[in-house]
């Protein structure tokens, strides 16, 4: 058991762990964070806008994206990418998509949902008066948006943000079922290989543990100093 | 099998989620009351047990805690209880309960200790000074009132739960997407299959939000927070 436990085969497998995987978890990450946070942001304005079918539409998709397991939407995305990736460019068959592309764009397409509630609370926490006054000043919609609602509506909501985006990280390895070589998916290769499932598992938890556990505790601080500017 | 058809898999596909939800579910309320109870006791050592209780479930993927549980468990433990283990029968059924159980836990103690913490001094004090001891303290007083306050942010763990018992397809358990998967590798149904999945998801969410706005109600205490 622990005995036996051989930290050379974790020596070895650094650098295909974490150049080959870790490289692919962190810019799916960080991708996904960008992506998810410019269209949730889209979604929420959508989801306030005074036109109501357009707030009804983004509520649905909200709503519909929130009620399904990621395991199911990555394989909807795995299987429909192709389809849409015809429709949009009007080519004869499915186009082929790799892998970081589609679980970027599923990811992307998910965690939307989830940063758009996120930025809606964010907008809602503006008071009504720094809008009023905005038009006041004779700024358009778009300025006032711009200028004064969402970068307040993203400092507020900055902690929360970037919790998710933590969340979002520990969620990417669930691209494991498409048997794409992120940092589980690589530690899950090397162990089936070389046989050594404790080691690698292990060693995939541990590091998974200790970023998430700096991330968060940077996070809470970051908190302590935007409640203090407050 | 050989008989039935696919409408029979994914229904026992949802029959499996829903079970393996439900347990689990049971899991996280128990184990997250505790850890979130201990996190309140004025105790350093209690809080600082339950800190850690929710730092480790919180800070690992759910599927690598699976695998912990899954692949690695067996092998620390001693010879014979690991290979006892490896023999249960419906070991990933049991073992996605226990893992998607103690994940949620850290969800619903990190709720629970918001839920105490947001109730004014007074009541506690109040019963303190009524004589009643912690522990009736927190079985008459705190834990009623934190419950209720926490219901709706628990309803959509309660629904986290039923989505996450979707990650244990990685160990073999073919729960709802699980089937959805096999039926569209035998019938290359792609659509099909995961529409299907996806319209029993939507279902078992409405039914979960109807049901849990009924508790809401029917607990509320009018008056307060949560009451009409």
């Amino acid at each position: 058991m622990i005995g036996n436990f051989d930290f050379d085969v974790i020596r070895r497998a650094l650098p295909y762990l974490f150049l080959e995987g870790m490289r692919f978890t962190l810019t799916l990450t960080a991708l996904a964070a960008f992506g998810g946070l410019v269209f949730g942001t889209m979604i929420a304005l959508m989801r306030l806008s005074s036109y109501k079918w357009l707030g009804r539409i983004a509520g649905l998709y909200v709503d519909f994206i929130r009620s399904l397991p990621l395991v199911l939407v990555i394989f909807w995305f795995y299987f429909l990418v192709p389809y849409i990736g015809q429709w949009l460019t009007g080519a004869s068959r499915p186009i082929t998509v790799g892998a970081f592309a589609s679980s970027l764009i599923t990811f992307i397409a998910f965690e939307a949902a989830y940063f758009s509630e996120i930025m809606r609370a964010g907008i809602q926490s503006i008071s009504k008066g720094q809008p009023a006054a905005a038009s006041a000043l004779g700024l358009t919609y778009a300025q006032s948006m711009r200028y004064v609602v969402l970068p307040q509506a993203f400092r507020n909501m900055l902690p929360v943000l970037l919790t998710q985006t933590i969340v979002l990280f520990q969620d990417t390895s669930l691209v494991y079922v498409l048997s794409i070589t992120d940092f589980l998916g690589a530690a899950s290769k090397v162990a089936q290989r070389d046989g050594r499932l404790v080691e690698m598992y292990l060693f995939a938890a541990v590091v998974y543990f200790v970023i998430s556990c700096v991330a968060s505790f940077g996070v809470r601080r970051l908190q302590a100093r935007i409640a203090i500017v407050r | 099998m050989g008989t039935g058809t696919y409408l029979d898999l994914l229904l026992s596909g949802l029959v499996v989620t829903v079970k393996v939800s439900v347990l689990a579910w049971i899991i996280a309320l128990v184990s997250g009351s505790v850890v979130g109870v201990l996190r309140t006791l004025p105790s350093r050592t209690a809080s600082w047990i339950g800190f850690c209780w929710v730092e480790f479930f919180r800070n690992m993927p759910l599927l690598v805690q699976l695998f912990l549980w899954f692949f690695v468990l067996p092998e620390l433990l001693p010879r014979s209880a690991g290979l006892w283990l490896k023999q249960l029968p419906n070991a990933p059924f049991w073992t996605a309960a226990i893992g998607v159980g103690f994940f949620m836990s850290a969800r619903v103690a990190v709720q629970l200790q918001a839920g105490i913490t947001s109730l004014p001094r007074g009541q506690k004090q109040a019963s303190t000074a009524l004589g009643l001891t912690t522990v009736q303290t927190y079985r008459y007083v705190l834990l009623p009132m934190a419950f209720r306050i926490i219901l709706p942010p628990l309803t959509s763990e309660f629904l986290n739960t039923i989505k996450n018992s979707a990650v244990a397809i990685t160990i073999g358990l073919v729960e709802l997407t699980g089937e959805a998967r096999s039926m569209q590798e035998f019938s290359f149904q792609v659509f099909e299959a995961f529409t299907a999945a996806t319209v029993l998801y939507l279902l078992l969410n409405f039914v979960v939000v109807t049901a849990m706005r009924f508790l809401e109600r029917y607990v509320a205490i009018p008056g307060y927070i949560t009451g009409k």
